[in-house]
């Protein structure tokens, strides 16, 4: 019995330069940092300020930081993939072996969906919402923080699976038979499958806080019809989340059964049923499609209707379409294998079922348009994003449709055709969603704007960079180029091929002109510094300083109307307010804590001994989450009080500086 | 703009009618809420994992199907024992909204041997599966019927657990609001658990002598 499992020197990969060399520049990279934050001797401000920080904003602001990093990881996969691609052809290698290459696009994949768009989503949506719903909090912040530490958790044990063992080989589904022990002997699927089991959790944590936030805490007066549309489409998404992760997280216990204890779930023998991993990995798959893209649906309506000038054409509308998305999205998962052979009754319905959800899609985007017609259009870079998404989103639509068609779909099903509609969806609707997002709300998360010239450059790179890259995939896939592949003989693809790549290079600028942008920004903040209201704003978070202090607002808001801080700004316009004496009450908020710091130090220490068959290991790991669950039951206090003589400071203040 | 334009107006509150107007909720009402949809997503999972099983049920890849593995007398008074200790837990909220200290630890303690009474029962019937060569690695049916009725009685594990803290709590901490609100969500749970094994009962072990 060995004491560290199946761990040894072996699983340090020393002979691949290119891994060692890669993880060897990250691990350097993160102990500079921690060098350089210990020299300056920010620990204790970073451990009194962010990481046992309860403070929705800021858990918002670090998931965002998370998943920028990630973005950058997970591009770099990207761009590994098209060079091998553009270059492996008629014969020739390339310079990433089979077995490299697999962990690549299986990473890619993992990483996109798990660690860059979902904690980028979650993290818009901690920032703006309790401030777009006029409260000081989520209903459930400890917990909130909990969430994060576990995402944290596992987005380092698959980056940890770089230097030490491997990822899986198995593509980011992971579908058995190929991703049983049988046939995935080594730890790369464990890694996959710990790492999502772990962030997993963290994620129906946040699906369940922000489902009782926004149905429970609103500020007085705001009721259903008054929420913003950024609410309405969180909340679906969260319902979503609550609805959906519970059957991934079921699934992947299946396979981790199999895989640890010889069950049958999936395998071959024993009369398993590796179908059945398929159908439940999409009937949560599907909805995880509008769980990522109908919070960049409701950051478009916020930056059309702001940029515009016009409140936002059928409201109404809008929130039945993002609800029915919200029903629909559960009867539709069979289209991502028409070809399991079903009957054509079960595909034609679920063929139907599918086009039916271009409908609803539909008069959103009809919505945005008539929200910007007769709009005095101010072109700042969230709206080149939200145009920029409408014409991609449209076309990444129309080809989803397309293969909506079962026999159609059997032609295109695994091509390259999948490849480029699903990535013009993703990109071009979530991605260029959370771009919005973030240059839209950044002035509010930190007090002064994003410069717009970088800004710019990078939107165009992006778009340019998409189509140059993903258009290609287009006609490839329909001369019968099938995913995923290492090398191939047909010489006509590689010229296409070849024109992806330079538009991967192409995105690489955008991605560049963003760090820049973010550098320059922060250089000249004094220059591009903001009040409380940059855009001229709609919605409730405009209504607070920038950036807003630790309790959002003094005095909760009283809300009357969709646009409340809009129809407000009228109403000071148009009627003379009496200047009334203001008075504050203290304000009760939630205390720091450290416990989800030391939930994702244990959930780490659990999952990389569980992934290397280290069982004490796992024990003590399990003990300790236990034990910091407990502590955190028995604490006394759970809120601290900020006087009111602070509330007022920092009032007064503020509404100095706004006033010169 | 102004900052502080949109937190001091003082508007006429003729219009909030509807309960959705009022403002954040009373934080009793927010943790109950919350639990509650804990509780869906912990159903939604049971929900995929009874799929699971049904679509396995008769994979027995020529081994013992339900019809010679289950013992309808014992599952009977397990059955008995966990309704049981509803009713009882439902005595310790009511023993916990009149604050009588002796009537919640007795009902509490009652409620844990059955509990524990019915996981015994349950681990003996694997034991007794896995003796004669009917464990898990048998065939898919065994592993979705072990991992269906598994994840049950490790649910109530963790009750356990939970109920044997709360009492710690209660002594340790008396009845203060936020004992109250976990003691509330410990009988949803305790209740919900119930649910499921209604369910459970009826698919696997009815339904499964039915043919």
């Amino acid at each position: 019995m060995n004491l560290l499992g199946k761990l040894d020197w072996s699983a340090i990969p020393f002979d691949q330069p290119l891994i060692m060399g890669a993880s060897g520049g990250v691990v350097l990279v993160i102990a500079l940092l921690l060098g350089w934050i210990t020299f300056k001797g920010y620990v204790p401000y970073l451990w009194r300020e962010w990481l046992t920080s309860v403070d929705h904003k800021r858990i918002g602001i670090m998931y965002i930081i998370l998943a920028l990093i990630m973005l950058l990881r997970g591009f770099a996969d990207a761009i590994m993939m098209r060079a091998q691609q553009a270059v492996a052809a008629a014969g020739a290698q390339g310079y990433l072996p089979p077995e490299h290459f697999d962990q690549i696009f299986s990473a890619h994949g993992t990483i996109m969906i798990f660690f860059m768009a979902m904690p980028f989503v979650i993290g818009m949506m901690n920032f703006v919402v309790p401030l777009q719903l006029g409260v000081r909090d989520m209903a459930f912040p400890t917990l909130n923080s909990v969430a994060l530490g576990l995402t944290a958790s596992g987005i380092l044990l698959t980056n940890i699976s770089l230097a030490v063992g491997e990822f899986s080989k198995a593509g980011w589904v992971a579908y058995p038979p190929l991703s049983e022990l049988q046939y995935s002997p080594g730890v790369g699927v464990d890694y996959y499958l710990w790492a999502l089991q772990i962030s997993g959790v963290g994620t129906l944590m946040t699906g369940i806080n922000f489902v009782a936030t926004i149905l429970k805490t609103r500020a007085p007066g705001m009721s259903y019809m008054r929420m913003p549309v950024f609410c309405w489409t969180s909340l679906a998404a969260n319902l979503l989340i609550v609805a959906a992760f519970p059957v991934l997280t079921a699934t992947l216990a299946m396979l981790l059964l199999d895989r640890y204890l010889g069950f049958h779930f999936f395998t071959i023998d024993g009369q398993g049923n590796a179908m059945m991993y398929v159908n439940l990995f999409w009937v949560w798959g599907h909805p995880e499609v509008y769980i990522l893209v109908l919070p960049a649906f409701g950051i478009f309506s916020e930056v059309v209707s702001t940029f515009s000038g016009k409140p936002l054409f059928g409201y109404r509308s809008m929130v039945a379409a993002t609800m029915v998305i919200c029903v629909l999205s559960f009867v539709v998962w069979l289209h991502h294998f028409f070809t399991m052979g079903a009957s054509a009754n079960v595909n034609g319905f679920f063929g139907v079922m599918t086009m039916i959800i271009a409908v609803p899609t539909g008069v959103k985007v009809f919505n945005w348009l008539f929200t910007m017609y007769g709009g005095r259009i101010r072109f700042t870079v969230p709206i080149l994003w939200s145009i920029g998404f409408m014409v991609t989103f449209v076309i990444g639509g129309m080809t989803g449709v397309l293969m909506a068609v079962p026999p159609a779909d059997f032609q295109l099903h695994n091509s390259l055709f999948l490849i480029a509609h699903f990535h013009n969806v993703i990109i071009g609707g979530t991605v260029f969603g959370l771009m919005a997002g973030y240059n839209y709300w950044f002035p509010k998360a930190f007090g002064f704007k994003l410069d717009e010239r970088w800004g710019r450059a990078s939107f165009w790179c992006w778009l340019i960079g998409f189509y140059l890259a993903f258009m290609p995939l287009y006609a490839l896939g329909l001369m019968g180029m099938t995913r995923r592949m290492q090398h191939y003989d047909v010489a006509s693809w590689q010229p296409w091929l070849v024109v992806a790549a330079a538009g991967v290079v192409v995105i690489l600028a955008g991605i560049v002109s963003q760090v820049i942008q973010l550098v320059v920004s922060i250089r000249d903040r004094e220059r591009l510094k903001v009040t409380a209201d940059p855009w001229n704003g709609r919605t409730l978070e405009w209504a607070t300083a920038s950036p807003p202090p630790a309790w959002n607002f003094a005095v909760l808001p009283q809300v009357t109307d969709i646009d409340a801080f809009w129809k407000k700004k009228q109403r000071e316009r148009t009627q003379a307010q009496p200047p009334k004496e203001r008075k504050f009450e203290p304000i009760e908020l939630p205390k720091n804590s450290a416990t989800g710091f030391i939930t994702a130090f244990f959930a780490v220490v659990t999952g990389f001994a569980l992934i290397w068959h280290i069982w004490w290991m796992a024990g003590l790991g399990a003990i300790g989450t236990f034990l910091t669950m407990l502590a955190f039951a028995f604490r006394d206090e759970e809120e601290t009080e900020i006087p009111a003589e602070q509330i007022a400071r920092f009032e007064q203040v503020n509404q100095a500086e706004i006033a010169v | 703009m102004n900052i502080a334009v949109a937190v001091d107006d003082e508007v006429s509150h003729e219009a909030q009618s509807s309960a959705s107007e009022a403002g954040p909720a009373a934080k009793r009402v927010v943790v109950g809420y919350g639990f509650w949809i804990f509780l869906l997503s912990d159903i939604v999972m049971f929900a995929a994992i009874f799929a699971a099983y049904a679509v396995l049920a008769h994979a027995t890849a020529g081994g013992p199907g339900g019809v010679l593995l289950f013992n309808q007398r014992s599952v009977a008074i397990e059955t008995g024992c966990l309704l049981a200790s509803s009713f009882t837990c439902g005595l310790m909220s009511l023993a916990t909204g009149s604050r009588r200290y002796a009537g919640t630890y007795l009902a509490a303690l009652i409620t844990f041997v059955l509990g524990a009474s019915f996981l015994a029962l349950e681990l003996r019937e694997f034991a007794g599966m896995i003796a004669i060569g009917a464990g898990p690695q048998r065939s898919a049916f065994l592993s979705a019927f072990f991992t269906l009725v598994g994840c049950h009685g490790l649910h109530v594990t963790a009750g356990l657990v939970w109920l044997t803290v709360m009492m710690a709590q209660v002594a340790i901490k008396g009845f203060r609001p936020t004992v109250e609100r976990r003691l509330l969500c410990f009988s949803l749970f305790w209740h919900a658990l119930d649910i499921v094994w209604v369910w459970l009962f009826t698919v696997v072990y009815l339904m499964g002598v039915l043919s």
